[in-house]
């Protein structure tokens, strides 16, 4: 298992990087900054689950929480509207 | 004229799920009894359990502390079996207002809520939910004001999420079953809230 490196509240920017395989960042985000809103827990990486390997260590799992206006220049609605979205840490580094 | 259908040959995975299947019976590992049996119970299994656990969070503020905490352990407190669910339940209140997506595919707490509707797997939903939140509510028939914010849960990982929507005014005296009555499986996804006797 891999150590959590960051607490709810901390700033975090997502990895902008595009390998191929089963990855579970979803693309629209991918190179912003959010904050950490919570540790969901540590789950075997999906990225080596998919090629049939055991995906351990486990990942520290995190729910990041981005402003809508960061992810659609264009968003139409409230400002405080924000988009949640569970991202592995080795796809976050510190913002 | 003689109508041939569309014939169409197994796909992939379709082929897969057919050979392991065939081999688990012939190896005597699994009956066709027990596999039928196994989908009857997923396609009978409705939202009436999550409709349960909001009522009584509704009734029990210890209980809906818990349930936010860890929906999970809440969840089988009750007693319902929800084998290998990760329960996040998501609280609507009058600043805050959930939705639950999953962008990625179409995950979705089965175990919990039974089958999802065929407008959660639509590709549709996916994109336009997390792109204009709040123009695909108002389709559904919900208007969101301004000031409250919208947060929507992009079910991307292990987690699965539900919504505790906000209990309806003019309820008060209600029995959790009662209460239950109100919560339909829209309102757990949160494209749309109960609705009382008042509205």
């Amino acid at each position: 298992m891999v150590d959590a490196r960051f607490k709810p509240g901390a700033k975090v920017k997502v990895r902008k990087a595009f390998p191929l395989g089963h990855v579970r960042t979803p693309f629209y985000v991918r190179g912003l900054t959010g904050t950490i809103e919570r540790l969901c827990g540590t789950f075997p990486n999906p990225e080596e689950l998919a090629q049939m390997r055991d995906g351990l260590p486990e990942q520290p799992l995190y729910r990041v929480r981005f402003r809508q206006k960061d992810v659609w220049p264009d968003y139409r609605g409230s400002a405080k509207d924000v988009v949640e979205v569970e991202i592995f840490q080795h796809w976050l580094e510190p913002a | 004229m003689k109508d041939k259908g569309k014939y169409q040959p197994l796909s992939y995975f379709q082929l897969m799920e057919v050979t392991l299947r065939e081999l688990l019976t012939e190896k005597g590992l699994l009956s066709e009894e027990r596999i039928t049996q196994e989908v009857e119970t997923m396609r009978n299994r409705g939202y009436e359990r999550g409709a349960r656990v909001v009522a009584r969070a509704w009734l029990d503020p210890a209980f809906k502390t818990r349930l936010l905490q860890n929906g999970t352990q809440a969840c089988e407190e009750l007693g319902l079996e929800i084998p290998g669910l990760k329960l996040l339940v998501v609280e609507n209140t009058r600043e805050v207002h959930n939705t639950i997506v999953c962008t990625l595919c179409s995950c979705y707490p089965r175990v919990l809520l039974g089958l999802p509707p065929d407008w959660y797997k639509s590709r549709n939903y996916r994109s336009r939910m997390v792109r204009e939140p709040r123009a695909v509510l108002k389709e559904f028939g919900l208007r969101v004001p301004e000031k409250v914010q919208i947060r929507i849960h992009d079910s991307s990982a292990d987690m699965r999420y539900m919504v505790l929507p906000m209990r309806p005014a003019g309820t008060a005296a209600w029995s959790e079953e009662r209460l239950a009555g109100l919560v339909n499986r829209d309102c757990l996804l949160g494209v749309a809230v109960p609705k009382g006797p008042n509205d």
